[in-house]
């Protein structure tokens, strides 16, 4: 991972328990050159160091989304690689894995240099998950190495499934060859046609196309199946469904190398949002009955589902003009997925930050293991990204605040509890008591 | 007339309505269907009102309508199509509603290929009215009502004809799953009482009717015609019988076509209902849909009366104000 680009000023965070994968301790910590120096209760504040303070609050690991849609190149009316980090900062993330499918789609080696290019000032590290076909068609293999040899660690085509069976059986094959895990967007093109919300009651009624449940599970089932017989790793995207959790859940106890994530408006919200035909409430895969909420929660619970990813996806004010069957989907997630996490579920925080910090680095391939620098232990020497939460403030949702340059929440006038108050990337404390620093 | 004040600002699903609303407009459609009979059919009811008929998709039939009822009402008409390219595109609604609204607009009439689209509007707006005339596979109230007033009628009329749903048997027989009239009729026939069976081949079914308030679900059309009171038949258009939910339109007229021999099966009283436009052949047999049980109620004149009471109650004209003037 590289050194910071700026130096910065030591800096001490006060008075907060640190939490990271080997528990919980009271600890102050010291930063200083992008790095962690010292860890320990009650350390002397260093001669013209930043204080931010800590008290009643939690220390964690920055946290990692393992899938944002930053939509630059392409929609920067709708979000920039600038705006969409500093939503991520804002909402404790120190990585975000930035999804393929802009305009150009990140298929080429061009495509990606260009976005680590954007990035270079970000706030936040941003990874690349390159598409696993060209141009996301499902046709032909993206040149998948020489993406690799950048740095990228995850392929998906997401927004799409990869149809194929057989073309997904080749892609995870050659994908085992370069150490690269392959994200899937389960969704059979066949069964989901053109639906626009979860197949059930609330679409019959509403007359809305339906998405069947089917469309998801089909698909996880089928990678299950390529991930036995090729032995590499799959990642599913977005799950949403009971039966997506429990065919997840026997490949783990098979020994199968699949891991999870959920979306937070997947444990938060149901298909009945959808019956005022708001497209704000459309999202894919589309919101599902109470039943597959219990699921998802169970998942997270039980260890089933390893991560909770944002699947941000910003739109422009246009697209909540047009009719709900037109209007694309997504949903804004960076600046509320900890908030909803620490709302929603019902698990200690420390396995919350799991689900948001040290699992999704692992999976990402970000972290100490991998050679990276986030989601790991908060000790001496480490690169400093870390998150600073107060888990019992409440705030209040307003679009207008939010500094993703779109306003697609979900959750406005939502009182959620948990709250980033500061967070600092490679040293720099991009954020303050709440308020982005730049 | 009684409880004007307390009917809807919109016309957006049956349920808007509920059974009293519902009796209400076929109450006074009485009144405006005898004002149909008169050599001048025109009242003064909503003399400068000004509606506007709001049509994403073509249907001639329905659009005349409203506006017949509307002119009939003394009230303005303003008609604006919209092509279907920009529909697709879906940039146009909300611009043209807010143009449409700045104008000064009472009543906005909308028929939309897309479920939901006026209740949208019915958010973005602030004053003027909505009346769904017909939103993708969602609903088409006007047409709903349509029926009912057309089955009051046969059954005698008045408060008489509306006691009678409760006790009636509706077979709906066609393709459930993408009418908008479908969902319009069974909240409709279901809030007067009546017993309603769906009969479709399970493709053509919605996915799910939890919660629906129907009596049954049949995909033997033979078994459910014999008790039935109204069969009403929907249309079965060409794309859907072609492979990918029925195998042909030939096999789909074979199971639920409504064929002369089935016809037979029928009580003598039993009404037989179609919205229109028919395919003859098809779900109905040509000298089936000639009987003098079949109403195609699309066609009849009830249907500017159905449309003239909604248009009444909904512009919020005085009751007495309204009567004396019919
Ligand atoms: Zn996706």
């Amino acid at each position: 991972m590289s050194e910071p680009n700026r130096s910065h000023s030591t800096l001490i965070i006060t008075g907060g328990i640190v939490i990271d994968a080997t528990g919980e301790r009271r600890a102050d910590v010291v930063v200083a050159s992008g790095r962690i120096q010292e860890v320990g209760e009650g350390l002397v504040v260093p001669t013209g160091a930043t204080v931010l303070e800590a008290g009643g609050c939690v220390v964690s690991p920055g946290l990692v989304d393992l899938h944002a849609h930053l939509r630059e190149p392409g929609q920067e009316e709708a979000e920039t690689i600038e705006t969409g980090t500093r939503a991520a900062s804002l909402g404790g993330y120190t990585a975000v894995v930035a999804m393929p499918n802009t305009n150009p789609p990140l298929d080429s080696a061009d495509a990606v240099r260009n976005v680590f290019e954007l990035a270079r000032t970000a706030t936040a590290q941003v990874a690349v998950a390159g598409a696993i076909t060209v141009g996301r068609a499902g046709l032909r293999l993206a040149p998948m190495a020489e993406l690799a040899a950048l740095g990228v660690r995850l392929f998906t085509d997401d927004g799409a499934g990869v149809q194929s069976a057989g073309l997904m059986r080749r892609a995870l094959e050659y994908a085992r060859g370069l150490g690269a895990t392959l994200a899937q967007h389960c969704e059979d093109g066949s069964l989901a046609c053109d639906g626009a919300m979860h197949e059930g009651a609330w679409s019959s009624r509403l007359g809305i196309p339906g998405m069947p449940a089917l469309a998801e599970e089909v698909m996880v089932a089928r990678d299950i199946a390529l991930a036995r017989v090729t032995g590499s790793r799959i990642h599913f995207l977005h799950l949403s469904t009971a039966p997506s959790i429990e065919l997840v859940r026997q490949a783990k106890a098979a020994g199968l190398p699949v891991t999870a994530e959920v979306a937070p408006h997947h444990f938060s919200l149901t298909d009945a949002c959808v019956a005022g035909y708001d497209p704000v409430f459309k999202v894919n895969p589309p919101l599902r009955p109470q039943c597959d909420v219990d699921a998802v929660k169970a998942g997270l619970a039980d260890g089933t589902v390893d991560a909770i990813a944002t699947d941000h996806a910003p739109h422009a004010p246009e697209f909540r003009d047009l009719p709900f069957d037109l209007a694309p989907p997504g949903v804004l997630g960076l600046q509320t997925a900890l908030s909803l996490a620490i709302t929603e579920i019902d698990l200690p925080l420390t396995r919350i930050l799991a689900l948001l910090s040290w699992q999704p680095a692992a999976i990402a391939g970000l972290d100490p293991s991998n050679g990276g620098g986030q989601g790991g232990l908060i000790t001496p020497g480490a690169e400093s990204n870390l998150c600073v939460i107060d888990p019992t403030a409440t705030w209040t949702v307003d679009p207008m605040t939010l500094a993703s340059r779109s306003r697609n929440t979900p959750y406005a006038g939502r009182t959620l509890t948990g709250r980033v108050r500061h967070t600092v990337f490679r040293g720099e404390p991009v954020v303050i008591d709440g308020e982005a620093q730049r | 007339m009684k409880s004007v004040d307390q009917f809807p600002h919109h016309l957006l699903s049956i349920d808007d309505l509920g059974s009293d609303g519902i009796a209400e407009v076929l109450r006074v459609t009485d009144s405006f269907v005898e004002v149909g009979h008169r050599a001048n059919p025109k009242v003064p009811a909503l003399r400068g009102r000004t509606v506007a008929t709001l049509f994403f998709e073509d249907s001639t039939r329905t659009r005349v309508s409203f506006e017949t009822a509307a002119k009939r009402l003394s009230a303005d008409v303003l008609s604006f199509a919209v092509g279907s390219s920009s529909v697709r595109k879906g940039e146009s609604l909300r611009d043209t509603v807010e143009t449409i609204e700045a104008m000064g607009i009472d009543a906005i009439i909308i028929r939309h290929p897309s479920s939901g689209t006026p209740t949208q509007v019915a958010g973005w707006i602030t004053n003027s009215s909505v009346i769904n005339a017909g939103d993708g596979w969602h609903e088409h109230p006007t047409q709903a009502l349509l029926d009912l007033y057309t089955v009051r009628q046969a059954l005698g009329g008045g408060d008489e004809g509306m006691d009678r749903f409760k006790s009636l048997q509706v077979v709906i027989v066609g393709d459930i799953r993408h009418s908008r009239v479908a969902r319009s009729q069974v909240a409709a026939y279901a809030a007067l009482g009546a017993a309603v069976t769906l009969v479709a081949p399970p493709t053509l079914l919605p996915p799910s009717i939890d919660g629906w308030p129907i009596a049954a679900v049949s995909h033997d059309i033979d078994k459910e015609l014999p008790s039935a009171d109204v069969v009403s038949l929907l249309r079965l258009q060409s794309e859907r019988g072609s492979g990918e939910f029925v195998p042909s339109l030939r096999e789909y007229t074979t199971r639920f076509g409504l064929t002369g021999r089935r016809a037979a099966m029928l009580k003598p009283e039993t009404l037989i209902l179609h919205p229109g436009p028919m395919v003859r052949g098809v779900e109905i047999a040509s000298e089936v849909a000639d009987l003098p049980a079949a109403h195609i109620t699309g066609q009849v004149s009830n249907g500017v009366a159905v449309r003239m009471a909604v248009l009444f109650l909904i512009l919020g004209q005085s009751p007495a104000e309204g009567s004396s003037d019919v």
